[in-house]
């Protein structure tokens, strides 16, 4: 079929072009709203009531000031993270290790926030730079590793998300001597809380939730990316990179370089991200803290296509599905992991978009416009 | 050239066959009908619809519109095998063979003689001799096919299409990828087949070899038959404007040239390709300002390493590169393209376009950085869409608009949009390797032009090519490249081109070869 495509050399027309643009924006939507069906039957075989769960699921994410904004700090971190696979994805890396660079920026910014002392306006910043610092630094070993030896990132980025998590646990759980960990908290599970002055202004909506400045941060974030993409020749270099490395090399784009500054961007921004949440949310830092925050990402930036605008939305999914779960447990008595059901089911659908594509009857997608998730492998 | 078929039977007849695919119609009411024992020649540029054609009679495709009829009974073909029961063999353009597995295996394949549950190799083996002396196709049935050169792999695509009883084939560009006398071994194979009641469609964009070989032509553009004809009442440049649609000039018009001092010059060059192994073996080349050098060879015999260590894409081994007197061995492409090097590449889509860019974005590959396109880091849009906008309309590149993607493009436009984005920067040097594979005829003779121009305003050109045409209508001076050596530097004329193809083929030739440096 292709062949012939381009055998006859078509032109496509701008109806054609307009309804390309928009296929790329129902897919993601359709997909969501296939698991959703599929989870209501899946909830109805488990004897609760989905429409219960649904509407539980609505409230608890949408229905009230307070759980709008437990959505959107939820949403935060997924958002910048999704834009560090997103970033990667586009300069033709898989990043699987957002998640150990939420570590290394986080245990940066705890390091910049517990020891220095200076007054808020220079400390925040400088929290906030040693997170995307050392999120950088930890993503460029990949990226140089990949540039160097041609080792494949998925694995490099896997094994360093291990190394993160458990160097982590170290510095905050070693007592002889205390390194990161606070004396003062018997279960030694948390670092020392971070100064004052390094922590994120934000206005308190009800009793816990904190609407802090890394929320837009995370907006502006995403649309320096976006510029960074489409509007400078860096972008330029990366995308061509991803998309096509011997015409990149051909053009005299150095694709090693390319690959280790796309790695060290988007570790940067995991790293940053890992700092919001400790400088704006918790004020320490915990081994725990992310379980798995950096593998969701990898699922934001899939259901957004790596668009950088369309993760913003992808991100208040992901942080609306978590943070409403709770309500459905307590309308329809469900475990809160269906939610993960839903979830998973929604990768599934974007991954296997041929399924939704067949489903609702929408056009074959054209070579070439797989989604980029698979690219990652093609070394 | 035996007597015009019409009296003889119709094997195959296509009767109204249309095909559309989205935004295009490639077959449009087209029908055809082939005789037992002729050579049918089905002409056409690129895009003109003859694969979609030979794919609906193949069963790879399904008509929109129309009908098929095989020996007089309509048929409805919907998958390959359906074909093959019913005699009807093809030969893709690109081989569809086991290079681990031996000739038998893989004509075989899909067609296992079995012996209870094991393979009859032997039985199998000695079917494929009889065919091969049968037909005058010489192959060894226990050889690998990975050791067999492309003119025999070409023989055990067709005796693996004889083997399943094909008395109708279909041969899609065979010689593409044949030395001049292995397209006249084909030429002869053909003979020998049609004379023992095969029938044959003979795919090509060659006029010379439709000339020579063809009972009848059936010429398609856009979709439809425009013409058909016959050897004796056609000839190159009439069946060219058939194609074309208007007058062509296929003799590139060209002054003698004014050589100046050299801009590239290459010493002992050695360079190894993926496998590691050496694959150019000590080049010396020269090519002086105001000159065309043209490298002919069949493909693979080193010229594709040889520009890729030229333009800084691969490492040389050891040998000096000079480029208007500065030592680029080992530079990075981009060092060498700011010296004024342009490349137009022999993959265009895989190194020439990043082909799901838009125009713009693929007009400024290289230069993306520099001003006016960039300030600072900051792409600036409004340059770049300008430029592109004049490449387009200075070169002529078709197009509904500069922001589509360059896949959208035939092979003939993407090909003048890098000629146009190599043209317009500063040369001093032009590598150009396949300039014109695989594009249309218009397109060819809008860049050949384009070659010679450039020759006159005073800028050196290396030409690779693996058409002998193409070298011996462009270049001044012809180096023969085999095995990853020059084996001759003549100045065009010298050696006849019958010659050239022997030394081509690796074949001593019987006078002696004036070799310059």
């Amino acid at each position: 079929m292709a062949q012939a495509a381009t055998e006859a050399g078509v032109h496509p027309s701008a109806l054609r072009q307009v309804w390309e643009r928009w296929s790329g924006i129902l897919v993601p939507i359709l997909a969501v709203f296939s698991a959703l069906v599929v989870g209501a039957f899946i909830i109805g075989i488990t004897g609760a009531d989905w429409q219960a769960a649904y509407i539980g699921l609505w409230e608890g994410a949408f229905g009230s000031p307070r759980a709008i904004a437990d959505t959107v700090v939820r949403s935060t971190p997924f958002i910048i993270c999704g834009l560090a696979v997103a970033l990667a994805f586009k300069a033709g890396l898989f990043n699987i290790g957002a998640e150990g660079q939420l570590y290394a920026g986080a245990v940066a910014a705890v390091v910049i926030g517990t020891t220095l002392q200076m007054p808020a306006i220079f400390h925040i910043p400088a929290t906030l730079i040693a997170g995307a610092l050392g999120g950088a630094a930890w993503a460029a070993i990949a990226g140089f590793l990949k540039a160097r030896t041609g080792a494949h990132e998925v694995i490099n980025t896997i094994m360093l998300n291990y190394i993160a998590l458990r160097m982590t646990d170290w510095l905050i759980r070693s007592k002889t001597p205390y390194i990161l960990g606070d004396p003062a908290d018997t279960t030694g599970a948390r670092s020392r809380l971070i100064a004052e002055t390094a922590r994120l202004p934000g206005f308190q909506v009800g009793s816990s939730t904190i609407l802090h400045l890394g929320i837009p941060l995370a907006i502006v974030l995403v649309f320096v990316i976006a510029w960074l993409l489409y509007r400078t020749t860096l972008g330029f270099e990366m995308r061509t990179a991803g998309t096509n490395p011997n015409a990149a090399r051909y053009a005299g784009i150095s694709v090693p370089r390319t690959i280790v500054l796309a790695m060290a961007f988007a570790g940067g921004l995991a790293g940053v991200a890992g700092a919001i949440e400790v400088s704006g949310v918790r004020g320490s830092l915990s081994a725990d803290f992310f379980s798995g925050l950096g593998f969701d990402a990898i699922a934001v930036a899939l259901l957004a296509r790596a668009n950088p605008v369309g993760i913003i939305f992808s991100g208040l999914l992901w942080g609306g599905l978590l943070t409403g779960a709770r309500l459905m447990q307590v309308r329809a008595s469900l475990s809160i992991d269906v939610i993960k059901i839903v979830q998973a089911l929604i990768i599934m659908f974007v991954a296997a978009d041929q399924i939704v594509r067949f489903i609702y009857r929408l056009p074959k997608r054209k070579p070439g416009e797989e989604t980029q998730l698979s690219k990652g492998w093609g070394g | 050239m035996t007597q015009n078929g019409s009296d003889r039977p119709v094997v195959l007849e296509a009767r109204g066959i249309t095909k559309r695919f989205p935004g295009v119609v490639a077959n449009d009411n087209v029908s055809l009908k082939l005789h037992k024992g002729e050579v049918l020649a089905l002409l056409g540029e690129n895009g003109a619809g003859k694969s979609t054609l030979m794919n609906i009679l193949y069963g790879l495709y399904h008509q929109d519109e129309g009908e098929i009829f095989v020996k007089g009974e309509p048929i409805r073909i919907s998958n390959p095998h359906e074909s093959i029961a019913r005699g009807i063999g093809m030969v893709h353009q690109h081989f569809q063979l086991v290079p681990v597995m031996t000739v038998t295996e893989n004509i075989i394949l899909g067609n296992e003689v079995t012996n209870g549950p094991f393979l009859n190799r032997k039985q199998a083996a000695e079917r494929i001799r009889a065919i091969s002396e049968q037909y005058g196709l010489p192959v060894d049935p226990n050889a690998l096919v990975a050791d067999l050169d492309v003119g025999a792999q070409q023989r055990v695509e067709i005796i693996k299409a004889l083997y399943r009883n094909a008395d109708i084939l279909i041969l899609d560009e065979p010689t593409a990828v044949l030395t001049p006398q292995e397209a006249d071994d084909l030429v002869r194979v053909m003979r020998t087949l049609t004379m023992q009641g095969t029938s044959i469609i003979f795919i090509t964009h060659k006029l010379r070899e439709v000339l020579e070989v063809a009972d009848r032509i059936i010429v398609l553009r856009s979709g439809k038959v425009v013409g058909e004809t016959t050897p004796d009442q056609a000839t190159e440049a009439s069946l060219a404007a058939m194609m074309v649609g208007r007058e062509v000039i296929l003799k590139v018009e060209k002054q003698p040239a004014r050589p100046g001092a050299p801009v590239l010059e290459v010493r002992g060059l050695q360079v190894r390709d993926d496998r590691r192994l050496l694959a150019v073996k000590g080049v010396d080349l020269e090519v002086r300002a105001g000159e065309i050098l043209g490298i002919a060879g069949v493909q693979g015999n080193g010229q594709t390493e040889l520009v890729a260590a030229l333009t800084g894409l691969r490492p040389s081994e050891a040998g000096i590169v000079r480029i208007a007197g500065v030592d680029v061995s080992n530079a990075t492409p981009r060092q060498i393209s700011e010296l004024g090097v342009a490349h137009i590449p022999e993959d265009r889509q895989r190194d020439g376009l990043v082909t799901s860019y838009p125009l713009t974005d693929n007009s400024v590959l290289e230069l993306y950085y520099l001003p006016p396109f960039a300030r600072g880091i900051v792409r600036d849009e409004q340059a770049i869409n300008e430029h592109c906008t004049r490449l387009v309309t200075e070169f002529d590149v078709r197009t509904p608009s500069i922001h589509v993607p360059a896949s959208s493009l035939s092979g003939g436009n993407q090909q003048k949009l890098i000629v146009a984005r190599e043209f317009t920067r500063p040369l001093k040097l032009l590598i150009a390797s396949q300039p014109t594979r695989g594009i249309d005829v218009g397109s060819i003779e809008f860049i050949h032009n384009q070659i010679v121009k450039k020759r006159d305003e005073g800028v050196a050109v290396l030409l690779v090519s693996a058409e002998l045409d193409e070298i011996l209508s462009l270049a001044d001076r012809i180096a023969v490249m085999y095995h990853g050596q020059i084996v001759a530097t003549v100045k065009n004329g010298e050696l006849s081109r019958e010659e050239l193809g022997l030394l081509m083929a690796g074949a001593k030739i019987d006078r002696a070869v004036p070799v310059e440096a």
